[in-house]
């Protein structure tokens, strides 16, 4: 029965192709607008790391300024100084952790038919890959024993691979950064991450990732200034490189990896305990206020989804809610100008949930075929978003779920519109429309 | 096959109330040809309307088949509709987007056979009425007489145990009206009950029996039918 109510479906989408085409098209004008704001939403707030999200954690301890919070409601830094990062990264107290800042280096090519490249990339410890999992096409990362002995070693990024090595499996070879040699030990895949969870603060949570990741500890004689967000509420005690690092000027990040509640309760007592210990020494003024932010919390915490992405989201929801009411009136007007035909087919045996479904279908179908030219449309929104805001790249991508989500909507939405149209269709009493037929 | 007790209907307004049938009471054997007769608004259509279950009735007592149908849910009259009884109407009553094998086609779908016994039951249907070469043209292509042949098509191919036939001519010349009438008479003679109201006294004279209503009410009784057991008040 069911493929008997598609196909008069179809036959009376075909029948009226004009109010069809109408119908479809408000349908499909909410469905684009919406998915090309919901596309954008969903890329902004989706989970990056679904599987360990709730074990990767954002550490801040609140070093602040006694006269005002780093950010109200009482928001300690969103980075640490390096002296706390440091410790606190090889301190060990969690399973995994890592501190990290981006700097800018040059990459000089031993090959002088390449011209040197301005890159960036990140100075972090080996736990960076135990914990963010970035996928490797060869090789693998480091060892702790190159993060305690300052090992000249790097992992690069497939794409920096293809511009220096040609796309070669270049593990073993050299890369010169800033007139040093590192050894490759890994090439990384493609790493896109959609929000960068771990870096929202410097490069963005949408932006390019690195090219190049270098042990944290080389920092001890590189001298390296981060390429990112450095923040201080006192000025360094003596204006030397080591006066920085001394500073309460924050630029690091510190993530740790705690696969349980009881680790996590253990790690927020290790650093309360190790800001209570700064205090006695005359740090921190602030009352205790650590944080531990899981990634989804980080993502919030940071408004990664900003209110402008909510207003347009919202704004293009309640213009779906507009097309879809045209279309109740437009189906209003094409299911009671058959009631002829609905009492015919009442007289002929059909029960009014027979016809219920019929009508049920046929909106299901005009929502379906909404969706397809929404769909278009909201790719057609996207592009014109990628072409004004190349940074947008990485969020205005519509993926088979995305389109499955679109059609569920779509045809969601034609059956809510069809509902009052088709309780109409159903209510009218046979009789009165055969003698007059 | 068909009784009717002390029926009454009565449409009701906020202003005013309608009593369309009054205690009204008709027995109708199997296999009987009943015309039904009366002057306009007299509730020859009402009383049509609630034989074939297209409406309620406000009172009294209605057996289809020995079912007493008041109460029962809308399922349940639909699938007697479509199992127990066939419509002719006036204005045809086609759906002008299908064509005439897909109009046949409509009360086979609700029954639920399979595609081979729909086949079969609407080719011998159109047949039957003399149209099987034009199984797939539209109904605005043909004439009024053929589209009637069609409707009749569709009220036989379900194979129902009563026609209800509600002024199956009114819209056809002299001629087209004859062709009809021969056609529900072959199809009476093979032992489908038919109720057929009419204005038309000669076509009238052709049933088995006749039934006149005058507000309401079953007023007259005219004709014979052999061996019919005919328990109808003559006045109310």
């Amino acid at each position: 029965m069911n493929r008997y109510y598609f196909w008069l479906a179809a036959r009376s989408l075909k029948g009226s192709p004009w109010l069809s085409g109408l119908m479809v098209l408000a349908i499909a004008l909410g469905i684009g607008t919406f998915m090309t704001s919901y596309a954008i939403f969903h890329a902004m707030s989706g989970n990056p790391i679904p599987h360990k999200s709730h074990q990767l954690f954002n550490v801040r301890l609140d070093n602040w300024s006694p006269e005002e919070a780093f950010a109200e409601p009482n928001e300690p830094p969103s980075q640490m100084t390096y002296r706390d990062a440091r410790y606190l990264a090889e301190a060990g107290a969690a399973r995994h952790q890592t501190a990290m800042f981006r700097v800018g280096m040059a990459v000089q090519p031993h090959n002088p038919d390449i011209k040197p490249l301005r890159t960036f990339g990140r100075m972090t410890y080996s736990d960076f890959f135990a914990m963010f999992e970035p996928p490797f096409l060869h090789g693998g990362p480091w060892t702790r024993q190159d993060d305690r002995g300052r090992g000249a070693v790097t992992v690069i990024s497939r794409d920096l691979n293809d511009r220096v090595f040609g796309g070669d499996n270049s593990v073993g070879r050299k890369l010169r950064l800033d007139g040093a040699d590192y050894t490759v030990v890994g090439v990384l895949d493609t790493f896109d991450p959609l929000p960068r969870y771990y870096d929202v603060v410097n490069n963005g949570p949408f932006a390019e990732g690195d090219d190049f990741y270098l042990p944290f500890t080389l920092n001890d004689r590189l001298e390296l200034r981060p390429n990112g967000n450095n923040s201080c509420w006192s000025d360094p005690a003596e204006d030397s490189y080591q006066g920085y690092l001394d500073s309460e000027c924050v630029w690091v990040a510190l993530w740790v990896q705690l696969d349980s509640p009881a680790q996590r309760r253990d790690y927020q007592a290790f650093i309360d305990n190790y800001v209570g210990e700064q205090k006695r020494l005359g740090r921190f003024p602030r009352p205790l206020n650590n944080r531990l932010d899981d990634v989804m919390s980080w993502l919030r915490v940071q408004r990664v989804v900003d209110d402008d992405t909510h207003i347009q989201l919202g704004l293009s929801f309640a213009f779906l809610l507009v097309c879809l009411l045209n279309t109740v009136g437009l189906m209003l007007a094409k299911f009671l100008r058959r009631a002829g035909e609905v009492s015919v087919r009442r007289a002929l045996g059909a029960s009014r949930g027979q016809i219920f479904r019929q009508y049920l279908t046929e909106s299901a179908l005009l929502g379906a075929a909404g969706a397809l030219l929404g769909l278009g449309l909201a790719s057609l929104g996207l592009a014109v978003a990628r072409r004004l805001s190349p940074d947008m790249d990485m969020l205005t991508r519509l993926d088979p779920g995305l389109a499955l989500f679109a059609l569920a909507v779509s045809v969601t939405a034609a059956l809510l519109a069809g509902l009052y149209p088709t309780w109409r269709a159903c209510a009218i009493a046979p009789a009165s429309q055969l003698k007059t037929q | 096959m068909l009784s009717m007790q002390n029926l009454n209907k009565v449409y009701r307004t906020h202003l005013v109330e309608t009593h369309a049938l009054r205690e009204f009471s008709i027995h109708v054997d199997e296999g009987e040809f009943v015309a039904v007769t009366g002057p306009s608004g007299s509730g020859k259509t009402t009383f049509m309307n609630i034989a074939g279950l297209l409406e309620e009735h406000s009172g009294g007592l209605y057996q289809l088949d020995g079912v007493e149908v008041s109460g029962l849910s809308d399922r349940r009259r639909s699938a007697m509709r479509n199992e127990k009884l066939g419509f002719i109407f006036q204005g045809f009553n086609l759906i002008p987007d299908l064509n005439l094998f897909d109009n046949v086609d409509v009360p086979l779908r609700y029954r639920g056979f399979g595609g081979g016994e729909r086949r079969r039951r609407i080719e011998r249907a159109l047949e039957q009425v003399g149209l099987s070469s034009r199984a797939r043209h539209f109904p605005a292509e043909l004439s009024g007489g053929q589209q009637q042949r069609v409707a009749i098509a569709r009220a036989l191919a379900g194979e129902p145990r009563i026609l209800l036939a509600d002024e199956p001519t009114g819209n056809l010349d002299s001629t087209m009206a004859r062709a009809v009438m021969e056609i529900l008479e072959g199809i009476n003679a093979s032992g489908t009950t038919i109720i057929m109201v009419t204005h038309d006294p000669e076509l009238a004279a052709r049933a088995s029996r006749n039934v006149h209503i005058i507000d309401g009410q079953v007023t007259d009784l005219r004709g014979t039918f052999a061996g019919s057991d005919i328990g109808i008040p003559a006045t109310a």
